[in-house]
Parts: structure tokens; C-alpha cells; sequence
């Protein structure tokens, strides 16, 4: 969260947002399932100009019997942002930032997955960040859980995720990169709507506790419509389709 | 690549149900009450090498924070203000499961949440830890060993930074007549730390049998194991949130989370009274000898 440089207007006069958006509104989201011929399961998410790319292989066999628990499936996650990604290159290496993220959006999506149906074997869960523009690891769990239900995993609910920042005062939904830079407070959530589980939670930057209640609320609100849009994208792929292909 | 752990170490089901037991009295096996943090022993001033150091006791968790303060350039994008930089070490002293090695990601994890818990409440006044406007500026480097691991290393963890960066001293930068500046061999300031800030963490254990859900603040090695879930949340000692995670395989009901909140507010107070209190009684101490 940066300081605000002068001339930098983050609202009109009308109080909407540089992208013309309302404080409380989505960017609009595109989201398709089943896109790669080898996984076993695979989504494309957009939130505006934030692209994912998700991926899921197994339950498999990984090789390393080490990692395989006698009660449960492994989660492997890997939360990569792709060199081209970002403004200046970001190097493939992996960063702290993405060791960390890998590790929570894992977190966020073991709660989902019925790890118990497939003991001994590994479940990996690939995200690559295609284009950054803010709330890139909300649009990852909300891609990798619809590329694990593509996968034909049992999962106790999708998971949707969503961004809520604090910009100039003002509590804003799905807030994009610039937004995240210049703002107070960044409040990532994702989470199993039907259940109301909360998943993934996180904040970084400064609210009060009044604030951080709206602004949970505020997410709820995404959450529930992305959670929407995340089912009419897997009946499109699966309506009709009787038998396995 | 994150991989869900294989490498806990395993409870005995006795000592479990033990554990829950106490929890459906209402009660912990060490006699807690679910909104008490263990007894917190804390030294500073250990390492004379380090410009600041500490060593907190949380029950038997313990962490070695040192803090080394040296002269660097500023970020391209902070030219005016010095900079911050945390890193989390699991000695391999502390654990039968830490390996010696490049930091795990729990260790990453942790050092980023100590990190942004105090940078953008701007705990520290980094617009004062500069030696030369867009050229020479203080590095902050604080390091933070988890010495002995017996639970909640992020509560431990962000007790010491704390004390580390309250008790540390830096040399005094002083510009001649003729404009040279002058790194003094003494240190004698203070770094401007301008809020306290402390991490609660609250765990959340699932009993299995009877579905019951128990929050618990502050959270023993073995308690931590049953667990399937952590929230830290952050507070500032003016009473604002500057930093949250949930951590776990498993999730938080999201009508649970006022209790939550609650539970770590009155958690961080408690923190924040024995810091201050530390603080005092050294002062007094200083001052009267």
C-alpha cells in the first residue's frame, strides 16, 4: 500500500472508479472450464484484466512414495505469475510472495476437496498468473477450484474469492492493481458459499474494526456472485452431457 | 511448489481425546482458560553485536529476535525512507521436524506476516531512518530465530520483534557546517518506532465425534497439532487491525469471526501490557542506576 502520489485520482467526481466502475461492483468476469486436452481438469478465469490459468492433475501416482499419506490425498499448489505477467519482467524464479501464496491458496482449497476418497495419492493444483491486475490470488482459487471440479474430484462446496480494498476512504469490491497500490487496505476472502465457510482470509494495511465488518460484507456480496457465475460456467461445459466422454 | 505437511508429528489419540476433554469442561490441560496466553518471559539486550535483540518466552516456545541496523540505498519507489526487511529462521535446534536449510514456506509465511503487521500502520517512522535523501538510507534487517518450538511461533515471534526494535540502538547521523555527513561510532538513538504492534493468534480445534467447535487463544505445540485451523489477526495499540491470516487446512464459519476477533483483541492487549510493562520496569531501572 503505497502513499497516495498527488494528481493520482482514484474516484470522478461522481464517486466512480478509474475503470468507470461503482464502489460495490465486480469487474466483469469471464470464466471457462475444461480448457486443456491433458489435465484432468482446467479452468480460465478473467477478473477484468486479471488471467488465470488453472490446472489440475490427479489423484496420480507421484512417483515419491514419501509424500503419500495413508489417510488422505496430498495437495500439491503452485501459485506462479508468468514473466510477462506484470509490468517489468518478473523473474520465473519462485518469489517469497508466491512461496507464500502456493501455501495459502492451497489452505484455502483443502477445506473443499474431499481429500479423504483418495488416500495415497497427490491431487497438484497448477495456477499460472497469465495477466496481474490485483486480486490475482482470489481469481486462482476461484480458477483452481473450478478446474478441480472439471478434474471430477468430490469437493464439499466450490470456492469463490474475491478482494475487497480501501481506497481513498471508500470500500471498494475487486479492486484492480492500481487501486491495490494506492490504497489503505487489502482484505482478500475466498470461501464455500453455500456453507459459509471462509477459506482464505488475509489482510494487508490498516482498518478498523467497523471498517473490516463492511468490508467482509462487502466480499460476501462478490463471493455470492461469482459463485453464481462459477456454476452457470460448469453447466455450460456439462449440461447435457449424459455420459463420460 | 505447497505440499499439504506429511511431517507433523503425530499425537497420541489418548493425549488427544485428553485434550478434548478438558476443552468440553471448559477448561485446557495445562489449565488454562480458552482466552489466556501462557506465561511470557522476555529478556533483551543479549546480543552485543546486534544493534537491538531479544528472547521471548512463550510457555516453552522460544524466539531469538536480533536486529542489525546498516547503511543501504533506498527502493526506487521510497527513495525518502529506509528500509525494512524480515526473515524467519526454524533453527533446526528447535524442532525434530526442522531441517537445516533455505527457509520453508512456514517460515516465509511467518516473516510476511510480522512484515506487513507493521508496515503499512507504519510502526516504524522509516521517513526518519534516512542518512541521505534518495541515496543512503538505514537498512532494518530484523531476524528472528525460533529457538525452541512448542506452538504459536507467530505470537512469539512478533512479541520479540517488537521488543527488539523498542530496546535497539543506532549510531547518530550529524551534518558539518560544510554539508558532510557523519555516521557517529556511538549508538545512542532510538529507531523511531511510533505504535506498538502485536499479532493474536487463535485456534480453532473441530472435535471430530461430537461436531463441538472450540476457539482457543495462544495455542500449545499440542494443541496446535488438533487443530485445523489458525487465525492471526494484528492489532496496533490504538486498537486498529493491521494485519490478518488464516492459516490450516481447514476453514473459519463466517458468523464465528466477531468471537474471533474479540478473543484476539483481548489476546494482543494482554501481549501489549507485558511489553509495556517490560518496557517500564527497564526504564525505571536505567534511570536509577
Amino acid at each position: 500500500m503505497g502513499i497516495l502520489k498527488p494528481g493520482i485520482k482514484l474516484f470522478t467526481d461522481e464517486g466512480l472508479r478509474i475503470d468507470g466502475r461503482r464502489p460495490d461492483q465486480l469487474r466483469p468476469i469471464k470464466i471457462e472450464v475444461g480448457v486443456l486436452k491433458n489435465a484432468d481438469g482446467s479452468a480460465y478465469v478473467e477478473y477484468g484484466n486479471t488471467k488465470i490459468l488453472a490446472a489440475v492433475y490427479g489423484p496420480r501416482d507421484p512417483g515419491a512414495r514419501h509424500i503419500l499419506l495413508p489417510n488422505r490425498a496430498t495437495l500439491r499448489c503452485r501459485y506462479h505469475m508468468a514473466p510477462f505477467s506484470t509490468h517489468e519482467r518478473k523473474s520465473p524464479a519462485p518469489s517469497r510472495r508466491e512461496i507464500e501464496l502456493s501455501k495459502v491458496i492451497r489452505e484455502a482449497l483443502e477445506p473443499a476437496v474431499i481429500v479423504e476418497a483418495f488416500p495415497r495419492t497427490v491431487i497438484d493444483i497448477f495456477i499460472e498468473v497469465l495477466n496481474a491486475d490485483g486480486g490475482t490470488r482470489t481469481a486462482g482459487v476461484t480458477a483452481a477450484s473450478l478446474a478441480l471440479a472439471d478434474a471430477g474430484i468430490p469437493m464439499r462446496d466450490l470456492v469463490a474469492g474475491v478482494a475487497v480494498g480501501k481506497v481513498q476512504g471508500i470500500l471498494v469490491l475487486d479492486e484492480n492493481e492500481q487501486e491495490d497500490m494506492y490504497g489503505e487496505a487489502d482484505l482478500p476472502v475466498a470461501a464455500m458459499p453455500t456453507l459459509r465457510e471462509i477459506t482464505l482470509l488475509q489482510l494487508n494495511g490498516v482498518l478498523t474494526e467497523e471498517e473490516f465488518y463492511k468490508a467482509l460484507e462487502l466480499a460476501w456480496q462478490g463471493i455470492n456472485q461469482i459463485y453464481k457465475l462459477q456454476k452457470e460456467a460448469l453447466k455450460k461445459r456439462y449440461a447435457g452431457a449424459e455420459e463420460e466422454e | 511448489m505447497s505440499m499439504t505437511p506429511v511431517e507433523i508429528p503425530i499425537i497420541p489419540k489418548i493425549r488427544k481425546n485428553a485434550i478434548l476433554t478438558f476443552l468440553s469442561r471448559g477448561t485446557r490441560v495445562d489449565e488454562r482458560s480458552f482466552d489466556s496466553p501462557r506465561e511470557i518471559n522476555i529478556k533483551t539486550d543479549l546480543i552485543p553485536n546486534a544493534n537491538g535483540s531479544s528472547y521471548v518466552e512463550l510457555g516453552k516456545t522460544k524466539v531469538l529476535a536480533g536486529i542489525k541496523v546498516e547503511p543501504g540505498t533506498p527502493f526506487p519507489d521510497t527513495p525518502q525512507e529506509g528500509n525494512l526487511i524480515v526473515s524467519v529462521e526454524f533453527l533446526p535446534h528447535a524442532s525434530p521436524v526442522f531441517e537445516p536449510g533455505p527457509p520453508d514456506e512456514r517460515a516465509v509465511e511467518l516473516a510476511r506476516i510480522i512484515d506487513r503487521s507493521l508496515r503499512d500502520v507504519r510502526a516504524i517512522d522509516l521517513s526518519k531512518m534516512v542518512i541521505t535523501p534518495g541515496r543512503k538510507v538505514w537498512n532494518i534487517f530484523i531476524d528472528i530465530y525460533v529457538v525452541d518450538y512448542d506452538g504459536n511461533m507467530i505470537d512469539a515471534s512478533s512479541i520479540a520483534t517488537m521488543l527488539a526494535l523498542l530496546t535497539a540502538k543506532i549510531p547518530k547521523v550529524s551534518t558539518t557546517e560544510t554539508g558532510e555527513i557523519i555516521i557517529s561510532e556511538e549508538k545512542s538513538e532510538n529507531i523511531p518506532v511510533k505504535k506498538k504492534v502485536v499479532t493474536a493468534t487463535i485456534a480453532k480445534i473441530t472435535d471430530e465425534n461430537t461436531g463441538n467447535k472450540y476457539y482457543i487463544a495462544d495455542p500449545s505445540l499440542e494443541e496446535e497439532m488438533i487443530a485445523d485451523t489458525l487465525v492471526t489477526i494484528a492489532f496496533s495499540e490504538n486498537g486498529l487491525i493491521t494485519g490478518m491470516q488464516k492459516s490450516g487446512l481447514s476453514s473459519i464459519y463466517s458468523d464465528d469471526i466477531p468471537k474471533i476477533l474479540n478473543m484476539s483483541r483481548k489476546l494482543a492487549e494482554k501481549y501489549l501490557a507485558k511489553i509495556n510493562e517490560y518496557i517500564t520496569s527497564k526504564t525505571s531501572a536505567t534511570a536509577s542506576t
